[in-house]
């Protein structure tokens, strides 16, 4: 008998052994969080600004973080799958998700913080699930809308197949709804996890009233080391974050988008599909590939069978209307508990805001106005750089292989950990931190606009550009009736997105612990963060009103209408 | 299948099927008038019908797929929304799972009915064997040609071993010599009763494809669906296309088709309910562009200004489904006339035909608006106005009373294609606004 070549044997071997040691280090950390969360209440966590404490605070970051990520998909699918299966949650629940994606994370804090710790007051386990719920307040809801929007566009057809094929409702979640739905819930879980780590620090170390919460974490350690002004912390800090962050793009995101495009819903094979190394190693480990034999694999034929005998057994004890009879009822339970809890907050939310006058109102208003002057300039600035460099990546390959690998890279680095060190600069200036706050929106939002504009660029169609080039377009009207109207659409949705965006890092960006002191300028998120921090729930709740308002004001009177000319006007059709 | 006696019970049958819309006015658009039809064992029945006749609509009733608005469809004498039929269904887009390999999912369908791994894992190896997919269990459907996929079609469809195989236009999206290997790969697993199914229902909407495989076919007429003709085919297999008998049967079939039956092809879909009342008659728009019409016409001039449909749609090798749209065009506006499957020019056709542009688009408008009532409708109310200018919502409100939404939507943006080409009016997109051409 032959054997196989000895340098592949050794190969396998060694990412098997890779695989082990990579399962012991994994429990080793779950053991030493559990040890830290079940222990009890540190009131007052000194956070140690020694460079060597730092891969342990990135551990427990990066947990609170995949934590957070891990209920956020739960419940974003949970939520995504009943609106899109029944007609009335539907009409309340989408719309609800436009004004919960317009609330930002610190307005649920109090709310939150004080839940959690309410119900374990004895073990740090509560600070701890309310610096996650806060993290999940963050993630959870544009998940939500692409599952639900996903499953709005299965085509006809598909779902037919499963009717008439009899999938049971596990069968048809695991093999048509869930895969369907990948690709949108792998860029959105990107996308959500990047605001975890902008989030970070406004998640791990915040004041409550009287009460100063403090969670060890890479976000509480730049927070510190912002407010001592000590740059070489700062410095070691974001080194560190910068590090996490590349290495779960390379070790998690890399491999999972590589993965995904098995279920690009497509006929055709398309060329130049992406690659991952640790995918086709881990595709070779023989532990990975055993392991889902002997675990995924059964569970998987088990739930199928299970549900399908279940089903058939439910069908037979069960008759028809009856079961519809109970299934409305508990329905009807269900809408009136909804209901009464809702006019229950509703009449507490109306005396809170009772307590405040008609100049606290106005003031509202003034820094409404305040923010939203800001928000639109950093997109308008925004836009200003990343529609020409973006186009000038999109229409040129060569260049764009070196610069969108470049661009991905700085996108990943979350412009709040950057803002201590720009503070540094610009706190010098006069009018400094009305800059800085600006620039902060800026680096949060402008890589939606560039990547949706080089986007734009590379689908505007090569005979198009032809066309522009034999008749000797001068380049004004190259751009005015080639580039600009083809990028439309995707610059509207770049903006759409960087827009929400903007408002909500207006929190962050208005209102800072530096050197020592708070610096801030008026504004929306200023009044939020310092409400916040102050424990002022009347504002609190009052400042969140208005902003969720303005948002979803913003997106009805302006979004929805440029998309739609968008997607009738300026839709490239073949 | 030489029993005789227990060929005689049908296995699905449908009673007064019916199918309507609800409009928001509160009155029904008919889309199926109440039908009857059986599915007896031993049959491939294809169903034939221009677009839009609602062909694809019966067939999801009679499966279970879609619920009928009223009658019934019995399976084996059972209502169907109590008992689901065993049986499978060939979607014309494939409908396979993408992220799925071939071999999941053909096993897909057992493992819905609760069959363990090693059973369905079996079965569906052999049925992918029958099909000659051999070699590509481990393949995924974009890796396949279209051809292969639709192989994949069918042993999906097979694997549950269905009584009736329902096939929605299964051959419509692949190439020509595809389509004829798998009607030929199909035959042989029927008439060598390689397969347990006892009946194939086939949707199509070519008359050669129906005929080649049909051992009775249903023709189906349009406003509101109903059965036009439903009649035996007693060629044996296999069936030579250059025989007379089938080139008869070919021709007898574009005859039925282009021959307005009782019910009136171009009377507007009947509306009943509340506010019920007699609406005034309005001619249907086919949904063509004026440009393919010189095409058509030239053509015919050059065959002597008679031809039969079969050998027009060969020589435009066009099917059915594309070329009577343009045929019931020609004919609306007084170019053409059709006789017992025969189409035959008329002076104004002629004169069409040998026109230059601005020829065709004097005598296109003469005959639009000699012919078509709602042009004529839409160039008097714009005349009406001082600024000959009216909003297209205004015309849509108007066509509204006959059609269903999506329908007005249609016959509205037709009649302007016509108008603009008629050059009675001006229309623009942007403001959806209608002025009237100014001579």
């Amino acid at each position: 008998m032959k054997r196989p070549a000895g340098s592949r044997w050794s190969w396998a071997f060694l990412i098997d052994i890779a695989v082990f040691l990579f399962v012991c280090a994994a429990i080793f950390g779950v053991y030493a969080i559990g040890r830290s969360w079940l222990g009890p209440v540190h009131p007052r966590v000194e956070i140690s600004q020694n460079p060597r404490v730092l891969p342990l605070y990135a551990l427990y970051s990066l947990v609170r973080i995949s934590v957070a990520y891990a209920l956020s998909m739960v419940f974003a699918l949970a939520y995504g799958y009943v609106a899109a299966s029944s007609r009335r949650a539907e009409i309340i629940m989408v719309p609800l998700l436009d004004i919960l994606q317009s609330i930002p994370v610190l307005s649920f804090l109090p709310g939150v913080m004080l839940a959690m710790v309410a119900l374990f007051p004895r073990s740090q386990l509560g600070v701890e699930l309310g610096s996650i719920l806060l993290i999940f307040t963050g993630q959870v809801w544009n998940i939500a809308f692409s599952f639900y929007s996903s499953l709005k566009t299965i085509p006809r057809e598909l779902n037919e197949a499963a009717i008439i094929y009899r999938f049971s409702r596990w069968q048809r979640f695991a093999e048509l709804d869930l895969p369907f739905s990948t690709i949108g819930l792998v860029w959105n879980s990107m996308m959500s996890v990047a605001g975890g780590w902008f989030f970070l620090m406004a998640c791990e170390m915040f004041v409550l009233g009287n009460r100063d919460f403090r969670l060890p974490g890479l976000g509480s350690f730049l927070q510190t080391a912002a407010s001592h002004g000590d740059t070489r912390a700062i410095l070691w800090g974001v080194a560190a974050m910068i590090a996490v962050i590349v290495l779960l793009d390379q070790l998690v995101w890399r491999p999972i988008i590589v993965w995904a495009d098995k279920f690009k819903f497509e006929q055709v094979e398309s060329s130049g599909a992406a690659q991952s190394t640790l995918l086709q190693l881990i595709g070779r480990a023989s532990i990975v590939l055993r392991l889902y034999r002997l675990i995924v694999q059964p569970v998987f034929n088990w739930l199928t069978l299970t549900f399908t005998l279940g089903a058939r057994r439910a069908a037979e004890t069960f008759s028809a209307p009856k079961r519809h009879h109970l299934r409305r009822s508990a329905g009807y339970l269900l809408a009136a508990g909804i209901l009464i809890g809702l006019g229950f907050a509703v009449f507490h939310a109306a005396r809170e805001l009772s307590g405040l006058h008609r100049e606290d109102y106005i003031e509202l208003l003034q820094s409404a106005v305040l923010t939203f002057l800001r928000v639109n300039t950093a997109l308008i600035l925004g836009a200003l750089w990343t529609v020409p460099v973006g186009v000038a990546i999109g229409s040129n390959p060569r260049l764009a292989r070196i610069a969108q690998p470049l661009a991905q890279m700085a996108a990943s680095i979350p412009a709040t950990a950057l803002f201590p060190i720009i503070l540094l600069f610009l706190l010098r200036l006069r009018g400094g931190l009305e800059i800085a706050a600006m620039l902060l929106m800026l680096l949060g939002t402008q890589w939606y606009v560039l990547f949706n504009v080089i986007a734009g660029a590379v689908a505007i169609p090569t005979d198009l550009k032809e066309a522009a080039q034999i008749y000797r377009f001068s380049s004004w009207d190259r751009w005015r009736y080639l580039i600009l109207p083809g990028i439309f659409p995707y610059l509207v949705t770049g903006l759409v997105t960087a827009s929400g965006g903007a408002w909500n890092a207006s929190i962050v960006a208005e209102y800072f612990h530096f050197q020592g002191r708070i610096v801030s300028t008026a504004g929306l998120g200023s009044t939020i963060s310092s409400a916040s921090d102050a424990g002022r729930f009347d504002v609190l709740l009052a400042s969140t009103l208005v902003m969720a308002t303005v948002v979803v004001l913003i997106n009805r009177l302006l979004w929805r209408r440029l998309y739609r000319l968008a997607s009738s006007r300026f839709k490239l059709e073949a | 299948m030489s029993t005789a006696n227990i060929a005689l019970a049908p296995i699905i049958e449908a009673r007064k099927l019916e199918k309507s819309y609800p409009q928001p006015d509160g009155s029904r658009i008919q889309v199926i008038a109440p039908t009857d039809l059986a599915i007896y064992p031993g049959q491939i029945i294809t169903l034939l019908g221009a677009s839009g006749c609602g062909k694809s609509t019966l067939l999801r009733m009679l499966t279970g797929l879609s619920p009928a608005s009223a009658g019934a469809v019995y399976w084996h004498g059972h209502p169907v929304p109590d008992e689901s039929p065993n049986v499978s269904i060939v979607f014309q887009s494939f409908a396979l799972f993408p992220w799925l390999t071939v071999l999941e999912n053909v096993e897909a369908p057992l493992e819905a009915r609760g069959i363990p791994p090693i059973e369905r894992h079996k079965r569906s190896l052999r049925i992918i064997d029958a099909v000659g997919l051999d070699g590509f269990e481990t393949a995924y459907p974009k890796e396949l040609s279209g051809g292969m996929k639709q192989r994949v079609g069918v042993a999906r469809a097979l694997v549950v071993e269905p009584e009736v195989l329902f096939m929605d236009e299964p051959f419509s999206a692949l190439d020509v010599l595809t389509a004829e290997t798998l009607r030929g790969e199909l035959l042989e697993l029927w008439l060598g009763h390689k397969i347990p199914t006892r009946a194939i229902f086939i949707v199509t909407h070519n008359i050669e494809e129906a005929v080649v495989l049909a051992d009775r076919i249903i023709v189906l007429g349009r406003n509101p669906g109903h059965i036009h003709a439903d009649f035996r085919v007693d060629i044996p297999h296999p069936r030579d296309r250059k025989s007379a008998h089938f080139l008869e049967l070919v021709d007898s079939i574009y005859r039925i088709l282009t021959q307005p039956d009782h019910k009136d092809a171009t009377a507007p879909p009947r509306t009943f309910g509340p506010g019920k009342e007699v609406r005034p008659k309005i001619v249907m728009l086919p949904h063509t562009r004026p440009g393919g019409l010189a095409g058509l016409l030239e053509i015919l001039a050059d065959q002597g200004g008679r031809v039969d449909l079969h050998r027009l749609a060969d020589e435009l090798s066009l099917e059915v489904d594309a070329l009577l749209p343009s045929v019931d065009t020609a004919a609306l506006l007084g170019f053409l006339r059709v006789e017992e499957g025969d189409v035959l020019i008329t002076p104004e056709g002629q004169a069409f035909a040998q026109g230059d542009i601005q020829a065709r688009k004097t005598i296109f408008r003469k005959a639009a608006l000699a012919n078509v009532p709602l042009l004529r409708q839409m160039e008097q109310a714009l005349k009406a106005k001082s600024n000959r200018t009216l909003s297209e919502e205004f015309f849509h409100d108007l066509l509204d009373e006959h059609f269903g939404e999506e329908e007005s939507r249609r016959q509205l943006e037709t009649a302007i294609q016509w108008g603009r080409y008629a050059e009675i009016f001006d229309y623009d997109a942007a403001t959806g606004k209608l002025t009237l051409t100014e001579a």
